[in-house]
């Protein structure tokens, strides 16, 4: 079917093709799994911390799986700079918006309409500050393992 | 009951702190850190339990009274959920560190590299 | 009661686990005892009534797992050589024996009321109790009716407490900056001299 992906053995390589072809299919739905944790944080447990180091996790399995020389060209380390940049953006300014209803971090969607406790679209800025948390600390960490995972062994002992 | 838990979870905080303090290998006092963590936050944790109380999360159509007399404590699982996520990071950042001693001096024993001095 | 024994049972197998990580004189066995910590916990999360940190202690475990692994097994020194220094060794444990104790002593039993008995949150009670009602007492009877969510614990988190998300997210970022600025120069500095290998 698919043919291995071309990656440098042993530093930068990845691993054969049963674990590169499972990878594919599980990280989607990993993937999938770590937003929905995330979204749904104020109706059942999980939130936005778990959501985020999920994918995190996510991030770790294709980076395992098809080496960090391939991940980099597909999620690089700009986009997650940019991302986890723009997550803490984001929650910064949900919380200045709530000067809409009278101070910082006031929860001006509640007061509005507050809706039913157990609804998708109830907890007023809670699902958005969860969406924030999610990709600031999925990008951070998935960021900060493709460094790791890119750190190459150059010479030991170069000063003695 | 309650204090043999709360002692078995000081010395698991003990344990962590032995590691740190006394152990001459980078990985050793990395692993330290991470047991303190541990330690940490199952020491907030356990002192937020109630005894025969359930998760405080509020199922649609229950009572609230009901909810707020059986539930266990949240305010230390907030803090807490916070604080594992900062672990992680601290455990990457140690990580980086490590890996650059191994890059500079080639070993991961302290004793070698306080000689070495780069 | 059943429960509590079950998580005494889980802290003793927490402890071992931690006690060998430490001393084991392989490396990778020592960090899969740090795994192998970092699983009880997360069950005993969920025994306490946290299945939200239940999540996230599993995740951050196996990630923490993945990196120190990767760390040690291409690299050339896996073994613990130094023998035991005796009396350093002897003189923790001697300040560890002092401190525990004194936790032992704090717990109420020498000195009363220091510590609520293991059971009962201080800050929960309800409002006709001996103690006075708390304030986590008042976040699980309004946060439903104010914010909508049915989740208090983020309810706490986002809305009650939201700013100390904000500093929580901070040091996230602080953290993950730092080791980035670690990593990077020796990605841009080392590139133009690299050996061959």
């Amino acid at each position: 079917m698919s043919q291995s992906v071309e990656s440098e053995r042993p530093d930068r390589g990845g691993m054969t093709p049963i674990v590169q072809n499972t990878a594919r299919i599980v990280a989607s739905f990993a993937a999938v799994f770590g937003v929905y944790i995330a979204m749904t944080g104020h109706i059942s447990p999980g939130g936005g911390f778990a959501g985020g180091v999920i994918l995190a996790a996510t991030g770790v399995l294709i980076v395992l799986a098809f080496g960090s020389r391939y991940t980099a060209r597909i999620v690089s380390e700009p986009l997650c700079h940019a991302a986890d940049a723009a997550g803490a953006m984001g929650f910064l300014v949900i919380a200045l918006l709530g000067f809409v209803a009278g101070g910082f971090f006031v929860n001006f969607i509640a007061r509005i309409s507050p809706g039913e406790v157990g609804h998708l679209f109830s907890g007023g800025i809670i699902p958005w500050a969860n969406l924030a948390i999610l990709i600031k600390v999925g990008a951070a960490l998935a960021g900060v393992f493709l460094a790791l995972a890119a750190f190459r062994r150059v010479g030991i002992r170069e000063e003695l | 009951m309650g204090t043999a838990i709360y002692l078995l979870a000081f010395s698991v905080l003990l344990v962590g702190l032995y590691a740190v303090v006394a152990k001459k290998n980078v990985i050793k006092v990395i692993v330290g850190v991470c047991v303190l963590d541990y330690a940490v936050n199952l020491l907030l944790v356990l002192v937020g339990y109630r005894s025969g109380g359930k998760a405080p999360i509020l199922t649609p159509g229950e009572p609230v009274a009901d909810f707020a007399a059986g539930a266990v404590d949240p305010l230390p699982q907030a803090m807490v959920l916070t604080s594992i996520v900062i672990g992680l990071g601290v455990t990457a950042l140690m990580i980086a560190m490590a890996l650059r001693l191994y890059e500079k001096f080639g070993t991961f024993d302290l004793n070698d590299i306080r000689r070495l001095r780069g | 009661m059943g429960i509590e024994y079950l998580i005494l049972i889980l802290i003793g197998f927490m402890l071992v686990s931690a006690l060998i990580a430490v001393e084991a004189r392989d490396l990778l066995s020592c960090v899969i005892c740090v795994g192998a910590a970092g699983f009880a916990l997360s069950v005993i999360d969920l025994l306490l009534g946290a299945p939200d940190l239940a999540i996230t202690q599993v995740v951050v475990e196996i990630v923490a797992l993945v990196l120190l692994i990767r760390m040690i097994v291409r690299r050339d020194d896996t073994s613990v050589q130094t023998p035991r220094d005796t009396l350093r060794t002897g003189l923790v444990l001697l300040a560890g024996g002092v401190m525990l104790a004194a936790a032992f002593f704090a717990m109420g039993h020498v000195v009363k009321g220091s510590m609520p008995p293991f059971g009962q949150p201080l800050l929960a009670a309800p409002a006709g109790a001996a103690v006075g009602p708390g304030v986590a007492a008042d976040y699980l009877q309004r946060s439903a009716g104010e914010t909508g969510a049915g989740n208090v614990v983020m309810a706490i988190l986002l809305d009650y407490r939201g700013y100390d998300t904000l500093g929580e997210a901070t040091v996230i970022f602080a953290s993950i900056v730092g080791a980035y600025a670690i990593l990077r120069s020796v990605a841009r500095g080392r590139r133009k001299e690299e050996m061959p290998t």
